[in-house]
């Protein structure tokens, strides 16, 4: 990773697979500000996962516990001794709550990406190379959903799904299900629009003379092209997620105390407590909500800048050689690998 | 809420026959088949939140179920009709939409049509004041991190974007809570107005329902302030969401235009670098900008839902959150359609502005 291979292309077929991997790739084309934010970013996302992964060991108390050995927890305790973020009004552990969240946050991250991905990426191919009537109504339908407020449609079908029960299973189906429902039009754009430029490619063209079948073709052919700009959505969407889960929670429709933590639930019961300067069992999950989105979005942001030509940002290659500033340095077009804008689907 | 990816643009190109596009097709056309999408998408929306309302139940056993026995249950499920089959409903439903009849609240009995304009103006009020917040701060930020690219200011005001996008805004809403109304007491913890100014305001003729004009127009200063004071939290919560998207846009597209021979030779002939930011830069972005703008009303509609519970705001939002919670489907339909036809409308003039601007949107 010295800073003479940074100028490789992304799709420079011969440079090593881990350096043509999304993340990495994108690492090695990073200078400056936007280095130092991918960095930023990795570092935050690397910390939630690992917390999530390692939540038994590094949580104090259990998510729901309310009493140990020495008795009940006291509701409302100002952070410090044996309770280092305080209690809650319901007398839960405040770091526990934070920390046992991130496994809710990450499994409906999971299940809400891996599910829209799934969905859209299959409408948007079918939609994007079959064309016709049933492309239009899909694209009117899929513009419907995307129009429309998301996290209204995400609490309309978190009541349909979960209809007021609330076991750890149903409650992150139904916040991810909800959230999948608003995220597939958005996979479905990106992938429609893809595939209807690849269709016309020659290589489509000639996996038709030679006779593959269509769905050989979508497959094996267009798939593969069209699913290059994933790793952004899925870093963005992946941060989306975790808001929408939040307000989900904080409107009360989120999952109960006693089968998992999640933040937005515990900022919901914080926001009482505000009132009378209560302020620890509010400010510590919100603390973690943007942490994680944060992260993601801060990968997510240097990857979509540094697809684009236009924002990537310039090694300076000798400072102040030209008066006139950035403008003059502007690249004057973009290399043919570099990965389409996702602006302009 | 949508994602930090820059504009992403309606698809109505695509919808167009394209024997449109070898005509030419006037601005009258393409106005008259944008302004004809309206319908289907306010159809798709209604249809699926009609029929995902329903697939739990029928309303009344929602909101009354365990409270009456079965048998009068059976009776009042009989008498509003929700025991025949789903789609001679669903017609009706859309029958009694189509005449301007929204129905009646179960929990509080009230009409829908009546509920929808009291909350309404309370959350375009919201919506309003947020706007003027997110355009206040968004645009001039957005410019200075375009023009100093690449330097401390940019690096600070992107950040700064991001932070606003990943703080959720009740988060924002109960931290500026905590510090101006509880901390330092500057400003009212909760609502639209005091109760006297609210008492006062209502008394009005004719009054519009939103405060702040209904106070300019009783000319009641101590009223004004009052609801000035309140609004400026929940505006600036709602606002810095939104205001983050906007700084985002205005650097990518400035960036984007400032880099075009024009504003070169505009330099070279002696064009104020501000004026050149201002003005020869920033005029040809405004198209992406106005087309996000659109989109950003669901955006602030959705994140109205949120600011309205933390800061009790009376709002839509702040009534669906009660309905919902009262299983009243009736009440929550009525708002789902009414925001849908709001955010309907506003991409029809969105996409109506943004051909007017650039002819080529219309080819």
């Amino acid at each position: 990773m010295t800073a003479e291979t940074t100028l490789e292309p992304v799709t420079n077929p011969r440079a090593s697979f881990v350096r043509r991997l999304p993340v990495v790739s994108h690492f090695n084309k990073s200078v400056g500000l936007q280095r130092f934010m991918l960095v930023v970013g990795l570092v935050l996302t690397g910390i939630f996962l690992l917390t999530a992964l390692a939540a038994p060991l590094l949580a104090p108390y259990g998510f729901a516990q309310l009493s140990d050995a020495d008795g009940s927890f006291p509701t409302q305790q100002a952070p410090g001794g044996k309770h280092l973020l305080g209690t809650t009004v319901g007398g839960y552990d405040v770091l526990s709550r934070v920390i046992w969240g991130t496994q809710t946050a990450l499994m409906v991250i999971i299940v809400a990406v891996v599910l829209s991905i799934f969905a859209g990426v299959i409408l948007g191919l079918v939609s994007g190379y079959i064309g016709g009537w049933l492309d239009r109504v899909l694209v009117v339908v899929a513009d419907a959903i995307y129009a429309f407020p998301s996290l209204l449609l995400a609490i309309v079908i978190a009541i349909v799904i979960s209809g007021g029960q609330s076991s750890l299973l149903g409650g992150i189906l139904a916040a991810a299900a909800s959230i999948t429902v608003v995220f597939i039009p958005q996979y479905f754009r990106v992938i429609r629009a893809e595939t209807i430029r690849l269709k016309a490619e020659p290589f489509v063209e000639s996996a038709k003379v030679v006779g593959a079948s269509n769905v050989r073709i979508m497959s094996r052919h267009i798939f593969r092209n069209a699913t290059r700009t994933l790793p952004l959505i899925f870093t963005l969407n992946a941060s989306e997620a975790i808001l929408t889960l939040a307000g989900l929670g904080f409107l009360g429709f989120g999952i109960e105390p006693s089968s998992a933590a999640e933040w937005g639930f515990d900022l919901n019961k914080a926001l009482a407590d505000v009132t009378s300067g209560i302020w620890w069992t509010g400010l510590f999950p919100g603390l973690a909500i943007v942490w994680t989105v944060l992260g993601l979005t801060l990968v997510g942001e240097s990857i979509n800048d540094l697809n684009d030509p236009r924002l990537r940002g310039r090694r300076r290659t000798s400072r102040k050689a030209v008066p006139a500033g950035p403008a003059a340095t502007e690249p004057a077009a973009d290399g043919p690998g570099t990965e389409t804008e996702l602006s302009n689907p | 809420m949508t994602t930090l990816i820059d504009a992403p643009p309606s698809d109505a190109d695509a919808l167009l026959p394209p024997t449109k596009k070898q005509a030419g097709g006037g601005l009258g056309q393409y106005i008259l088949v944008r302004f004809l999408l309206i319908f289907p998408t306010i159809l798709i929306l209604v249809t699926m939140v009609f029929f995902l309302m329903r697939v739990t139940g029928d309303p009344i056993t929602a909101a009354m179920g365990g409270r009456l026995p079965p048998d009068q249950l059976q009776e009042r499920i009989h008498a509003a009709g929700y025991d025949r089959p789903l789609l001679v409903q669903y017609f009706e439903y859309l029958g009694q939409l189509a005449t301007g009849n929204f129905g009646t609240t179960l929990s509080d009995n009230r009409k829908v049509i009546e509920m929808l304009t009291t909350y309404g103006a309370a959350t375009l009020e919201l919506a309003i004041n947020a706007l003027i917040v997110a355009l206040l701060v968004g645009i001039p930020l957005g410019m200075i991190a375009a023009h100093r690219r690449d330097h401390l200011p940019d690096a600070v005001l992107r950040i700064l974007a991001i932070l606003f996008y990943a703080t959720p805004v009740f988060f924002a809403g109960m931290l500026m809570k905590l510090v101006f109304s509880v901390w330092l007491g500057w400003l009212p913890v909760a609502g639209r107005a005091g109760t006297r100014t609210e008492l006062s305001l209502t008394a009005l003729e004719a009054p519009t329902g939103i405060y702040w004009l209904d106070a300019l127009r009783s000319g009641n200063t101590a009223a004004f302030s009052d609801v000035m004071s309140h609004a400026v939290l929940p505006a600036v919560t709602l606002g810095l969401l939104t205001a983050g998207v906007f700084l985002r846009l205005v650097r990518t597209n400035v960036i984007g235009t400032l880099g075009k021979d024009y504003v070169e030779a505009g330099r070279s002939r002696g064009v104020s670098e501000f004026r050149l930011v201002t003005k020869h830069a920033y005029k040809p972005a405004l198209i992406p900008i106005i087309t996000v703008m659109g989109l950003q009303i669901a955006v602030l509609l959705g994140g109205a839902v949120l600011t309205e519970t933390t800061f009790e705001w009376k709002g839509l939002g702040f009534q669906l959150a009660n309905y919902l919670t009262a299983r009243d489907f009736v009440a929550v339909q009525g708002i789902v359609v009414l925001l849908a036809v709001i955010v309907a409308v506003t991409n029809f003039i969105v996409d109506i502005i943004a051909a007017l601007i650039d002819p080529r949107v219309r080819y």
